[in-house]
């Protein structure tokens, strides 16, 4: 039996289903992000697992125990939300201790205790100090440290970045996940952005529209998507329309050009299929022995910092993003010049539910 | 290049005149302001020393019992007031923000009632229902002064809702109260150590509006033959008596103000003891 385990939840409010047949395993330690776009159902499951919301139907079991219906405040489950929600009226002091206080814990306990988280989240000097004299930063940790002095069996945390500026954003979160392996707490994440969830996360659930479109590590999701949704949504993609040519050998053609993938395609010849291909799995150049070979012109160069992205028209309407990484050596090729792109058999995906005629290039919160 | 060194110091220019001439309506405004508030009072002073001696008004009404007894009586009402007034109001206004927020223009609406029924009807109605069995209220003292405080919490409801609406609306309730659940508080902790404290200003400016309400007030109370409330004795003063009225508004006047500043400065006694926990 695993230690946080979601069966069949459902969520409707009124005519509206926000979370339909939601099913989760968590084990004890680990860190689980929901992650889709807004309106997926991501937060409502979450506050479903703090007891904000009960569900239509389903089961929520938290260590062998149903905490179904079990109010929020007795489920023993730490929150940190997005607008952080500190006590005004009380110091950071106070704040972190709130939990220990309302556990009736001997004052030199909670002192000791308080101490100690705010050691942890590096605001060691701050007790005295009142929310608004934090940085949003500075803030957010108070806020964690909150929600893990009274020893929650699970963390929740509701895009608990989303309010801060990049940088801090990127440093939080590397504090975030290192005090959770430390501390070895379940915690389940929820966020919007996949570079949070892929950096963070053991697991990741993939949702849209109130459904789990596929659960995997960051590795599998990234590298396997099992949906269409999956695909585009995670990571940078370019979805190409494939002609058939031959099903069985794995043979394609794009604009006339023709190229093969290491996988029989279960469509017709002359059939139009979707395919996704990672600009990663793209390379300028005609790369190794058996690489597909499609040439093109130079449609646009972006210079992004430590990468470049190239858009190279393979046909009409059809444009293959790829990304080479920076050095000073780099020559750029210019706008319109004839262009030979490659990538290997194994590098394309076939897609089922992308539509031929939607965007070339599709990227997750763009 | 020219022309914009040249039009830049006379945009300058013409600003500061404007801002000047803004200043200028801002103070002849605040200055009617002041005479509109100021002359009635130094006029009414001016009647009240009339007398030969000047103090007599003053003197005479000191030596009043009445106007003590009534005085305390309506600032003892007031308070109790205002203490059930929040208890009603400051729940509700909790719940229908967190709970059901689209009831929120209903419960306002019932809030302003006050506003669209006369007190004298109000009165009316109190009488007619708790001077007949089952609910014989009128017949004793308690029983009036408790109808009085009823109709007074009644009074109070636009101010006090709409005081401690704007609060709960400067504040984020939702996420705090969920914040509060989930380290473990229950309601009667949430309200008293997390919404409470956060709506110090809200809750003392609907208590002010309350106190000034109810230290006045003259139909309801007559009506329920509360004469010992401070406006009922003013009125019958006024009827037998000359510049003793203008004396006793001028001390009421005063002492109001200083009700409200004791009860500001218990709002802040409050805050202090929050930063000096905070020292610690």
């Amino acid at each position: 039996m695993s230690f946080l385990e979601l069966t069949g939840i459902q969520k409707h409010f009124g005519p509206v289903v926000a979370v339909e047949d939601f099913n989760l395993a968590a084990e004890k330690g680990e860190f689980v992000s929901f992650l889709g776009p807004s309106g997926c159902g991501k937060t409502t499951t979450l506050r479903m697992i703090a007891g904000f919301e009960i569900p239509t139907a389903g089961t929520i079991r938290l260590d062998g125990g149903d905490i179904t219906n079990r109010p929020p405040n007795r489920r023993n489950v730490g929150m940190v939300f997005q607008s952080y929600a500190l006590f005004p009226n009380m110091n950071v002091a106070d704040n972190v201790g709130f939990g220990l206080k309302v556990r009736k814990r001997p004052s030199d306990q909670i002192r000791k205790r308080v101490g100690e988280l705010l050691e942890l989240v590096h605001l060691g000097k701050m007790g005295p100090r009142y929310p608004y004299q934090l940085s949003g930063g500075q803030q957010q940790r108070v806020a964690l440290a909150r929600a893990l002095a009274f020893e929650p069996e699970v963390l929740l945390l509701d895009e608990p970045l989303s309010a801060l500026d990049a940088k801090i954003r990127v440093s939080l979160r590397q504090e975030i996940r290192a005090i959770q392996r430390q501390l070895g707490i379940t915690t389940v994440y929820v966020t919007h952005d996949q570079e949070e969830a892929l950096s963070l996360s053991d697991r990741i659930v993939v949702m849209s529209e109130g459904r789990i479109e596929q659960i995997g590590t960051p590795f599998e999701v990234y590298n396997f998507p099992t949906t269409g949704f999956v695909a585009s949504f995670v990571g940078t993609l370019n979805v190409l329309p494939a002609a058939v040519v031959d099903a069985g050998a794995g043979r394609l053609s794009v604009g006339g050009q023709e190229f093969r993938i290491s996988r029989p395609v279960e469509a017709r010849a002359g059939d139009t299929i979707s395919l996704a291909l990672r600009p990663e799995m793209v390379t300028l150049g005609s790369g190794p022995d058996g690489s597909n070979v499609l040439r093109g012109t130079v449609a646009d160069v972006s210079f992004l910092g430590s990468i470049v992205r190239m858009r190279i028209r393979i046909a009409e309407g059809v444009v293959v993003t790829l990304d080479v990484f920076n050095e000073p050596t780099l020559v750029l090729p210019q706008l319109q010049e004839p262009i030979t792109i490659s990538f290997p058999a194994e590098g394309p995906l076939v897609l089922e539910s992308v539509p031929v005629a939607g965007p070339d290039l599709l990227a997750a919160g763009a | 290049m020219t022309g914009h060194a040249a039009t830049a110091p006379a945009l300058a220019i013409g600003g500061r005149r404007q801002r000047r001439t803004g200043s200028l309506v801002a103070w002849v405004i605040l200055l009617a302001g002041i005479v509109y508030f100021i002359v009635p009072l130094i006029a009414t002073f001016a009647f009240s020393l009339r007398p030969t001696p000047m103090t007599l008004a003053y003197t005479n009404v000191l030596a009043d019992p009445k106007f003590s007894g009534s005085l305390l009586y309506s600032f003892t009402v007031a308070i109790i007031t205002i203490f059930a007034s929040l208890a009603i109001i400051v729940p509700t206004a909790f719940w229908v923000r967190l709970k059901v927020p689209h009831l929120r223009t209903a419960v306002e609406f019932v809030t302003l009632m006050p506003f669209i029924i006369p007190a004298v009807i109000l009165v009316f109605g109190i009488i007619r229902v708790y001077s007949a069995k089952p609910f014989v209220f009128t017949r004793t003292e308690f029983g009036s002064d408790a109808l009085l405080v009823a109709a007074y919490v009644v009074l109070s409801f636009p101010y006090m809702y709409r005081a401690v609406d704007t609060g709960l609306a400067s504040i984020d309730v939702r996420s705090l109260t969920e914040a509060a659940q989930s380290l473990g508080a229950g309601w009667p902790r949430i309200i008293v150590r997390v919404i409470l404290p956060n709506l110090r200003t809200a809750l003392l400016s609907g208590a002010f509006l309350t106190f000034a309400i109810v230290i006045g007030e003259y139909t309801i109370a007559s009506f329920l033959a509360r004469n010992n409330q401070f406006g009922v004795y003013l009125s019958l003063l006024g009827q037998n008596k000359a510049f003793e009225p203008a004396a006793v508004s001028l001390i009421s006047f005063g002492l109001t103000w200083l009700a409200m500043i004791v009860i500001a400065l218990i709002g802040r006694g409050g805050r202090d003891r929050i930063q000096i926990t905070a020292a610690h």
